[in-house]
């Protein structure tokens, strides 16, 4: 099975092929966020390396959120109509397991998060498993403080990945075990992991349907859903 | 997302419309808006094919609109685009959504050049020199609002649910200009429009006739509106005729539908003997993508392709004319 995989969900891209379990070519690329210019030239150059054409893909997995609004779109779009003009197989990871896959320590307890400012985190818990990520608390657009105490009550050692360093002095206080040091790479989505992830998963069944895990409404439509509960949050666009 | 042949035969043109979703903010909101594109595009694409009965083998390219317009609009449609191209190897288009609206005009009769064009929608109102295919210079823009901006302010201000052009247009009709609003730059020796001016004489009107208790009518306050913002828009693009000798004048963009706007052009050019006058289709002077496939036939025999790296151009432009006076 030829997969690709795409994470751009936040700063780096991140696009592999694989070929069942062996990586054919991958790469991570931090220096820009040019991902509406670079993503999709990548994804020719890669396959272009690996010797396949775009029908040859069996399956695209993308990394579909939370993450900057952009960046995920971007991702998603490209890999929702990848998946349903050739009509392949599409299946959408979560942009914090992929972070939490990067530790290679069964049974350890990783927190991935991103930075949404003003205190807020999109972030996770996860606990290695079989060698993959398992959900422990849902990812969620949460208040860092809180997050942290949640991850406290583990009483557990915790790797911290993803922003983690724009808390340091926080996560010190708040978590009473051991954070072991991430090295630098770890806190970079990998897109061949996200690819070894992905081969195992069950695909979208409406690949039309598929949209972006904001993990957040839009302010306009959070203000509105407060001043109107009572009205039906069903389909506003119409084809005419 | 249309299917179109050679630039003149719609096989299909598919609009998704987010205006119920608008209208709870009483205007379009971007990151709502990018949200619905990325729930409808692969939807439209494959409604598109099957209205057109046409595979991928059967196209020639893909166009898209990269610019002017929202960033995270313009975004899904040229990811998309990008995509659809990539994967079945077809040569990517790019097109400016000004000139796809120019454009929905070629489904009334061939463009004959040079031509000119008075495009008028939400986002712009401009006089645009064409003087051989392919080529688009800007000879008169507005200052400050675009028309279509001005509706809705107003329409806003007689509680008209966004968008408001059909309504304020309609009631038009039904009054009288009794209120004789200024008309801003009409005389002055450029192609450049003003409506500011127009809007705040229209609510300062409304809000004194509020303040003493008095009620307006609806009706003349639109017809004294429309007819302030028909009498500059005619009488600069005589004016721009006059500069610009062409042969044909096309009036696009959306709007371009305002019945007083169309009528009143008619009028104008009725006996102009060199200038024909060809308005966008009715159904054509919204945003649509038949209007988009018709230019992308032209940009197609130019040359005019992009590559995977194109991105989304939130403030694309025409050049101005180099004889311009600006
Ligand atoms: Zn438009």
């Amino acid at each position: 099975m030829k997969i690709l995989a795409i994470d751009t969900s936040n700063r780096p891209l991140s696009v592999a092929v694989l070929d069942d379990s062996n990586v054919l070519a991958a790469i991570t690329v931090t220096v820009h966020q040019k991902h509406a210019e670079y993503l999709l030239p990548e994804i020719e150059r890669l396959l272009a390396m690996a010797e396949l054409k775009p029908t040859d893909l069996d399956r695209v997995v993308v990394a579909a959120g939370p993450g900057s609004y952009t960046g995920i779109r971007i991702a998603v779009t490209t890999a929702k109509t990848l998946a349903a003009t050739l009509d392949i197989e599409l299946v959408a990871v979560s942009s914090l397991a992929t972070l939490a896959a990067n530790v290679p320590v069964e049974g350890a307890l990783v927190a991935p998060l991103f930075d949404a400012r003003n205190q807020n985190v999109f972030a996770g818990l996860y606990r290695i498993k079989g060698g993959v990520p398992v959900s422990e608390i849902a990812d969620a657009h949460t208040n860092v403080t809180t997050y942290l105490e949640a991850i406290n009550e583990y009483g557990e050692p915790v790797w911290f990945l993803g922003d983690a360093s724009h808390f340091t002095e926080l996560i010190d206080t708040t978590i009473s075990a051991a954070t072991p040091n991430v090295s630098a790479w770890m806190n970079l989505p990998q897109a061949a992991t996200i690819g070894l992830l992905g081969r195992h998963e069950t695909p979208v069944k409406d690949v039309d349907q598929f949209v972006p895990n904001y993990l957040r409404l839009t302010q306009a439509e959070a203000e509105w859903r407060a001043k109107n509960p009572e009205e039906d949050t069903g389909s506003y666009v119409e084809k005419i | 997302m249309a299917v179109i042949e050679d630039g003149h035969k719609i096989l299909s043109n598919v609009v998704a419309t987010q205006i119920k979703s608008h209208q709870r903010f009483g205007g379009v909101v971007p990151e709502v808006a990018s949200r619905h594109h990325i729930e409808e595009i692969t939807i439209c694409i494959k409604d598109a094919l099957q209205e057109a009965q046409v595979g991928y083998d059967d196209l020639d390219a893909v166009a898209v609109t990269y610019g002017p317009g929202l960033v995270g609009a313009l975004l899904i449609g040229v990811t998309a685009a990008k995509t659809v191209a990539f994967a079945h190897s077809l040569p990517l288009i790019p097109i400016n959504h000004m000139a796809g609206h120019i454009y929905a005009a070629r489904y009334v009769e061939p463009i004959e050049f040079p031509a000119m064009a008075l495009l008028v929608s939400g986002g712009h109102t401009e006089l645009v020199y064409m003087p051989a295919e392919n080529q688009f210079e800007i000879i008169g823009e507005t200052r400050d609002d675009a028309a279509g901006e001005a509706y809705d302010k107003v329409g806003r201000v007689m509680g008209v649910n966004y968008p408001a052009g059909k309504t304020v247009d309609q009631w038009a009709h039904e009054g009288h200009d009794t209120f004789k609003f200024p008309r801003a730059m009409e005389k002055d020796d450029n192609l450049d429009f003003s409506f500011s001016g127009l809007k705040s004489a229209f609510i300062n009107t409304t809000h004194h006739a509020d303040q003493i208790g008095e009620t307006l009518s609806k009706q003349d306050l639109s017809a004294s509106f429309q007819q302030a913002v028909v009498d500059v828009l005619a009488e600069k693009t005589q004016h721009a005729l006059a500069d610009y000798p062409v042969k044909q004048l096309i009036l696009a963009g959306g709007v371009a539908a305002n019945q007083g706007l169309r009528e009143r052009l008619e009028r104008d050019l009725a006996h102009n003997p060199t200038t024909h006058l060809v308005k966008a289709p009715l159904k054509l002077c919204g945003d649509n993508a038949a209007m988009i496939g018709a230019f992308a036939y032209v940009a197609y025999q130019h040359g005019v392709f992009a590559d995977a790296t194109l991105n989304a151009d939130p403030s694309l432009e025409f050049d101005w004319a180099a004889d311009s006076a600006k």
